[in-house]
Order: structure tokens, then C-alpha cells, then sequence
């Protein structure tokens, strides 16, 4: 296999490295950047638990193989805190507590950014939707759609 | 896990350049769109291609287009991308409509519908659509190119009329000169993402005819010629919803898989035909509802 240069933006820095085709984004990520916010869930795009923002949508890394990043803008939580809707929603999540073992909550945070940028004022239905490929084993769901709701409110 | 399958990359800067790499290698070249499906064939070592060619780098190849009547898809336009577009909203519903059905956000903004339709699975969201609206695909190959209508595509489960030396290059829907209302009808699981048990695509025109295709309920998403016959002219009504009920049955042949048994999908086919088609008559002459409205319906 031919190794690619790859250039892109990885919350916010510009990253250069040399990439076999057959490493997923994910690994990519999580083994050669250190970046860990994004979980080995199911690794096979059903959870969600590897999501990050490419160009500002949310993708599952595990279905995104690195090469594909070339010339792409990537954002994970990591470096989400930078946007002031996703500051909003970790607070609100905070505050409802709702996470318990957090293991989902990287993926959901970033699919509630891509919402709220596109739909700030979304409802229950919306977020719902926004969230249902986000799987969590722990809450119920409950305390998190809340606490989209309220960041959605104000 | 990393994945352990061996492959080479290329992203294409030209049409030219991609069909001769696929013509070269024929199928043992891929063609990487969203990856939502190739990736996890990949990574389960079910497919093990020695190259993939990336198109997303081709100008206009995420376009959606609608001139003279005719909405061209090229082939990276995501699920995301058909639900963000007023034209298909407006001129495709049923389309619209099973676009938000497919899987979850971060799914849809990268599964295309191209992809969709030459991974060719039976549950095919996209597939329905298509064939009521008599949907037509471009292909191309280094010496030629060609239209494929999409009742001649799905050719048995996961295989389609492609060759190994062409590309799909885009979709073409001509919109209904005439006043039609539509609508796509799936069953799964539990909402959110689930594949479809069964889908219902109807579509109703002015003088009565309707247009209606199943997906999950054959090995290939297909329309229902008999039904269609029977219906056409016919004012729905519980009568005419319970005899078309029983030719629809005769029209598909489901099997049981991990999703439902084939009992169940041969009852449910029959409710979701009845179903489909009431929505589609209300919609006739009340209009469709809201992004929103449409998912709690
Ligand atoms: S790890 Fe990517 S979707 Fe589960
Ligand atoms: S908080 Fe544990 S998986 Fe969501």
C-alpha cells in the first residue's frame, strides 16, 4: 500500500502526516494524533460514539478513512469548547447532569452543535432526531434532550 | 480495530482519469463515495477491492441541479443534501421524505444516494423513490455512456445492471408535469435508525394513476405492476384498499431475516399499502406537511 500526504485542519492547527489508505479517521485520530475524545464504539458506524465535525457536519470516523481528511476541516470536542453554541451545551449538560459514564457524550455534544448551528431554535422532535444516531447505554436519553432543549431556549 | 483489508487510494481529478483506472482494474476497483456502506464491508473483510477511486474531488459531483423540468443528482449528493433542497422537496416528496429515513445525521451527511442504490440492498430508503418517479441513471465508461431506467437497475440482491468498467456518473428524475402527491412509507423497529422491515413508496396522479413500489418485501426493491393496474382510475376506499390488498400480496415474496419474520411483513405489507396510499390521497388535496410535522405524523 501507498502511503498519502494529508493536510488538514485539526481543530484549528494545520496537521501534515502520511497516511496508509486503510487507517480509518478514528484511528487516525486516537493512535497518531492522540486525540481521544472520540470513542472505538462499535466501530462499524451504528453507535455514534466516534463522531466528530468534518467541514462543520457531524461524520462517524470510523467510516471516514484518514486519506479522506485531506484538505478537510476536523473539529472534535477537544476543540469544540472554541464555539460558543457548544460552550452553551456543556454547561446545560452539566448543570442537568446529564451524563453518567460520559462515554457517548463527545459524539452527542457534537451532534447537538451541528443542530443548534443550523436550527438554533429546534424543538423536541428536532433534537430527538438529531441525536438518534448517538446511542446511550446509560441515561435513558431524558436528562440529555433537556438539556438541548435549554440550550435551545435561551 | 484498525482494518486489515489492502488497498490502494486514488482521488481523481478528472471524469477521464477515473474510468480509466476502473476500466483498468474493472472490479477490482471500488468506487468510495460516503463509505458508510464500503467501509464496513472493509472492515468485515465481505468485499477486498485492490483500489479505491474517490470522486468527491470531481467538480459538480455533490450538485444538485434542476433545469427544464429535470433534477439531475450527481453522484456524491448526500441524504443530507436531498433533505436541505426545496426542489426536492417540493417537486419529489416522496424522495424527500426517504431521505430522513435513512439511518442518523452523521450517517446522512455522508451516505449518497448513488451509493445507495449500487450497494442495491433490498431496504435500499432511496430506491422506492426512484422507481415511481421513473427515475433514470448515467453511466459511464471510458468509451461510452448510457441510461439505465431504474426498473431495469436493481437486477437481485445487492447487484445492479452496472458494468465493472463503468461509474455511475449521476441520477435523473423528471419532475410530473401534472399536479401528483406522494409519499414513502417505512416500517422499522423502533424510530431512529433501523433499516427498513418494509417500505411503501405510492404516488398519485391527476387522472387517477397510481405509481407503487415496495423495498424489503423481495430480494429487489420493485414496483407493483398488478397493484397499479387494478388501482388505476379507482377512488380508495376500504373495498378497493382490501382486493388491491390481496393482489399486493401476490406481488411480493418477503422472507424472514433478523429484522421480522416473513409472516409479519406479508400482514404489514398489506396495512402499509393501505396506508401509503390514504396519505397519498390526503396529500393530494391537502398538501404535504412541514419539515418536522412530517416526522411525528
Ligand atoms: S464507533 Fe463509529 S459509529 Fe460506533
Ligand atoms: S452516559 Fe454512558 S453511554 Fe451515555
Amino acid at each position: 500500500m501507498k502511503k498519502h500526504s494529508i493536510e488538514f485542519k485539526l481543530n484549528g492547527d494545520i496537521v501534515k502526516a502520511e497516511v496508509l489508505p486503510n487507517k480509518s479517521l478514528l484511528d487516525f485520530l486516537r493512535s497518531d494524533m492522540g486525540i481521544k475524545s472520540p470513542k472505538v464504539g462499535c466501530d462499524r458506524g451504528d453507535c455514534g460514539a466516534c463522531t466528530v465535525l468534518m467541514n462543520g457536519k457531524t461524520v462517524r470516523s470510523c467510516l471516514v478513512l484518514a486519506v479522506e481528511a485531506d484538505g478537510c476541516e476536523i473539529v472534535t470536542c477537544e476543540g469544540a469548547n472554541a464555539n460558543k453554541l457548544t460552550q452553551k451545551l456543556q454547561k446545560k449538560f452539566h448543570e442537568k447532569n446529564a451524563f453518567q459514564c460520559g462515554f457517548c457524550a463527545p459524539g452527542v455534544i457534537l451532534s447537538a452543535t451541528e443542530l443548534l448551528s443550523e436550527n438554533p431554535k429546534a424543538g423536541r422532535e428536532e433534537i430527538k432526531e438529531a441525536i438518534s444516531g448517538n446511542l446511550c447505554r446509560c441515561t435513558g436519553y431524558e436528562p440529555i434532550v433537556e438539556a438541548i432543549e435549554e440550550a435551545a431556549k435561551k | 480495530m484498525p482494518i486489515t483489508a489492502q488497498f490502494e487510494y486514488e482521488k481523481v481529478k478528472s471524469w477521464s482519469e477515473a474510468l480509466s483506472l476502473k476500466s483498468a482494474k474493472g472490479s477490482s476497483a471500488k468506487i468510495l463515495a460516503g463509505g458508510t456502506d464500503l467501509v464496513v464491508l472493509l472492515r468485515e473483510n465481505w468485499v477486498s477491492p485492490d483500489l479505491l477511486i474517490d470522486l468527491k474531488g470531481l467538480e459538480g459531483i455533490s450538485d444538485i441541479s434542476f433545469k427544464n423540468g429535470v433534477l439531475t443528482l450527481g453522484a456524491n449528493v448526500t441524504f443530507s443534501d436531498l433533505i436541505k433542497s426545496q426542489t426536492v422537496k417540493k417537486h419529489f416528496t416522496a424522495l424527500w421524505e426517504a431521505a430522513q429515513t435513512v439511518a442518523s445525521v452523521g450517517v446522512r451527511n455522508r451516505a449518497t444516494v448513488a451509493g445507495n442504490i449500487c450497494s442495491a440492498v433490498p431496504c435500499a430508503d432511496s430506491a422506492g423513490p426512484l422507481l415511481v418517479y421513473e427515475a433514470e441513471i448515467n453511466l459511464l465508461s471510458e468509451k461510452e455512456s448510457r441510461k439505465i431506467p431504474a426498473e431495469k437497475w436493481f437486477t437481485g440482491p445487492k447487484k445492479t445492471a452496472i458494468e465493472p468498467n463503468e461509474i455511475l456518473h449521476s441520477i435523473e428524475i423528471k419532475a410530473p408535469v401534472s399536479k401528483t402527491s406522494a409519499a414513502y412509507l417505512k416500517l422499522s423497529r423502533y424510530e431512529g435508525e433501523d433499516l427498513a422491515q418494509a417500505s411503501i413508496t405510492a404516488l398519485l396522479d391527476c387522472d387517477k394513476n397510481y405509481k407503487i413500489a415496495f423495498g424489503s418485501l423481495a430480494p429487489t426493491p420493485r414496483r407493483a405492476y398488478k397493484t397499479e393496474e387494478f388501482l388505476k382510475g379507482k377512488k380508495i376506499d376500504k373495498e378497493t384498499l382490501s382486493q388491491a390488498g390481496k393482489i399486493f400480496e401476490k406481488e411480493i415474496a418477503p422472507i424472514s431475516d433478523i429484522r421480522s419474520s416473513k409472516e409479519y411483513r406479508l400482514h404489514m405489507a398489506k396495512v402499509m399499502l393501505s396506508r401509503a396510499l390514504e396519505k397519498t390521497v390526503s396529500r393530494y388535496y391537502k398538501g404535504v406537511p412541514h419539515y418536522g410535522e412530517g416526522m411525528i405524523e
